[in-house]
């Protein structure tokens, strides 16, 4: 058996796609860079060395990738302690975020917080009332799951009509982790809930102290205590050193820097159950307690910060879809702005309550696009328009927006975020 | 393996027979704890932590304070945000106002026009505010800044009014009944469906409204007016 080089094995590549599609490299993305560094010359990396091991103790993404970042919305918020910050959906691939590009939301900025300082006290209506450090919530049993999170006014922004120019600003906040940490279950079997018990206070250590009621069916099926996230210790932005995931539900209610969980008969009513996180109405009554997150799909690439730059020819749509129900069961993909849908293609893992990656691959022609994503899940839920949201909802209902995103691919390749009707 | 007491270790296998629990299955409360790791806390502890307040008073510390004594304390901690009146600077949240707003096109959501319990305010400014100096003032400043926070709301109109631990759970916010309980699975029921349609699905496609119109995108520009955000 012979061994391909890595530049062999592209040229096969190349060749068996060039028969597929001739109209293929309109604009060939082989004549960008500097050409002393490319064939038939051999550049400077090739030849000298490079830095030894260890030199980059903690490693970061190449200088090239600097533009892949979190960003925010000055006029968003009053300051940037109280605010959020974005995720770059358009520069990501598969269904992980990388920690630090996951998106922030912060109420009092964020808690820097010594490990040793730290504790969670569990009280209220329990035998056995509880204080724990972080090393003996690390002694308690382990889970992994991966779930996505996402914050109940994802696209809020883009309710009344298209605002903004990016899919990390229309749907940049989400992001899908995996969490190891303990069974909420664990913990309040251990600590014993009475039978009148069926409301937990959970509370952060930050300097908005975020305090959130959550009704104990929910605490017992599969919430948890994580204390890493994708492998290493939770980020300081996400919460360190404890956190609580709450699968498929709004995000303000994974309570960050977890520092109280209280057992009680009845919720709180709290100002993030009251004064936010509500949905109103056109009749001026709004809905409280709108937990669960319903499914929702965007196309991530292209869109507006990541338009088609190759021309005509082979394209990758690449999108996330998810649901707070459950599964994704299957996610179509229009080019006509909802008019007629063909089936995406998952791939990669197809997890409960997590990102699930879809592809619609396609010989692009060239003519303008309304782009358009549209899953069902598990349940049957299909993700409706905003169109049909709104005579649902109304105008004012600005939390839970999984309306159907529209992308307009321009002849150039370049892509704007518009309604459709 | 954990390096358990005998006696302990029969009991956790005991339990272990019993598992793997039901969802939403109650835990057995009078089981005993199975890992014996953490320590309870002290009531010391937990009076230092534990500062939540719910609709029917439970959880109100004892104390007391005046609107008169509130408002003092509001100009000096609260109104270069919040401003005198609550009316908000800038992009700092609006705390009074409002009223009859919540069916316009632009609701004004307000303590006293929204917030269903009074509660919730003593709560959430107890946790959260002054902001950047949270949890430090005393119990008394708290009272009386949430009477203040309150008159500016018009739900208290007595500027001598004295809130307390004793009455707090007594006053009736105007909004109270302007919630109900999530109902997506039955008012927005026909987004559950067993085809989706895949063909002619709808007439001819128009764009309606553009991002760019509104020029508000940061790389954009920074002074565009936002709309539709809380």
């Amino acid at each position: 058996m012979t061994t391909e080089s890595p530049k062999q094995s592209r040229r096969s590549f190349l060749a068996a796609g060039a028969g597929v599609a001739a109209t293929v490299l309109a604009k060939p993305a082989t004549a960008a860079g500097n050409p002393a560094n490319q064939p038939p010359n051999v550049p400077d990396w090739s030849k000298s060395l490079g830095e030894g091991v260890a030199v980059r103790p903690y490693g970061k993404p190449s200088k090239f990738e600097k533009d892949v970042i979190r960003r925010d919305v000055e006029w968003l918020t009053a300051s940037r302690e109280s605010s959020v910050s974005f995720t770059p959906l358009h520069e990501l691939e598969g269904i992980i975020t990388p920690n630090g590009l996951c998106f922030e939301r912060h109420h009092g900025g964020i808690a820097e917080i010594d490990p040793a300082d730290h504790r969670l006290v569990i009280h209220g209506l329990v035998e056995r009332p509880l204080i724990l450090s972080l090393e003996e919530l690390k002694r308690y049993p382990r889970v992994n799951r991966i779930h996505f999170m996402e914050c109940a006014a994802n696209s809020g922004m883009e309710w009344r009509g298209a605002q903004l120019n990016g899919c990390q600003f229309t749907h940049g906040m989400v992001h899908c982790v995996q969490y190891t940490g303990v069974s909420l279950r664990t913990l309040l079997e251990e600590a014993g809930v009475k039978s009148n018990g069926k409301w937990l206070l959970v509370e952060g250590a930050d300097a908005a102290a975020m305090d959130r009621s959550l009704p104990i069916e929910k605490a017992l099926d599969d919430c948890i205590i994580a204390y890493k996230m994708n492998g290493e210790a939770l980020y300081p932005e996400q919460g360190y050193p404890m956190r609580l995931v709450v699968p498929g539900w709004q995000g303000n209610l994974w309570v960050k820097w977890l520092r109280r969980i209280k057992v009680g008969d009845q919720p709180w009513h709290t100002r993030e159950e009251t004064s936010k996180y509500t949905d109103l109405l056109p009749n001026g009554k709004a809905r409280r307690f709108t937990w669960v997150m319903d499914a929702k799909s965007v196309i991530t690439s292209p869109s507006p910060q990541a338009p088609i730059k190759h021309g005509k020819g082979f394209t990758i749509i690449s999108g996330l879809a998810w649901s707070g129900n459950g599964k994704v069961k299957r996610v179509d993909v229009s080019l006509d702005g909802g008019r007629n849908w063909r089936q995406a293609r998952l791939d990669g893992p197809v997890l409960d309550k997590a990102l699930t990656r879809f592809y619609y691959e396609f010989d692009w022609n060239g003519e303008p696009l309304l782009l358009q994503s549209r899953v069902q899940d598990e349940t049957g839920y299909v993700q409706p328009t905003k169109v049909d949201l709104r005579k649902i909802r109304g105008v004012n209902s600005i939390y839970h927006n999984n309306g159907i995103q529209t992308w307009h691919v321009l002849a150039n390749g370049e892509v704007e975020n518009v309604e459709v009707a | 393996m954990l390096k358990l007491p005998r006696l302990f270790a029969a009991a956790a296998l005991a339990c272990l027979i019993n598992t793997p629990l039901l969802a939403g299955e109650k835990p057995d409360a009078k089981g005993g704890p199975k890992y014996n790791i953490g320590r309870a806390p002290t009531a010391e502890e937990i009076r230092g932590w534990d500062i939540d307040v719910r609709p029917d008073g439970q959880g109100l510390p004892e104390g007391k304070g005046t609107v008169a004594q509130g408002e003092k304390l509001f100009m000096d901690n609260c109104s270069s945000c919040h401003g005198e009146f609550g009316e908000g600077n800038g992009r700092w949240p609006v705390l009074a106002g409002g009223k009859g707003s919540l069916t316009s096109d632009n609701p004004v959501k307000t303590v006293g026009s929204y917030w269903p319990y009074a509660s919730t305010v003593f709560d959430y400014v107890r946790h959260a505010m002054p902001y950047g100096n949270a949890e430090s003032l005393s119990v008394d400043e708290y009272y009386a800044l949430v009477a203040y926070v309150l008159f500016l709301n018009d739900v208290i109109t007595d500027q001598n009014f004295e809130l307390s631990n004793k009455n707090l759970a007594s006053i009736k916010m105007p909004n109270e009944q302007g919630f109900y309980m999530d109902d997506r699975t039955t008012s927005e029921k026909a987004f559950w469906q067993k085809d989706p349609c895949m063909k002619d699905c709808l007439g001819p496609v128009k764009i309606t409204g553009r991002a760019a119109a509104i020029d508000v995108t940061p790389e954009d520009s920074k002074e565009g007016k936002p709309r539709g955000v809380e």
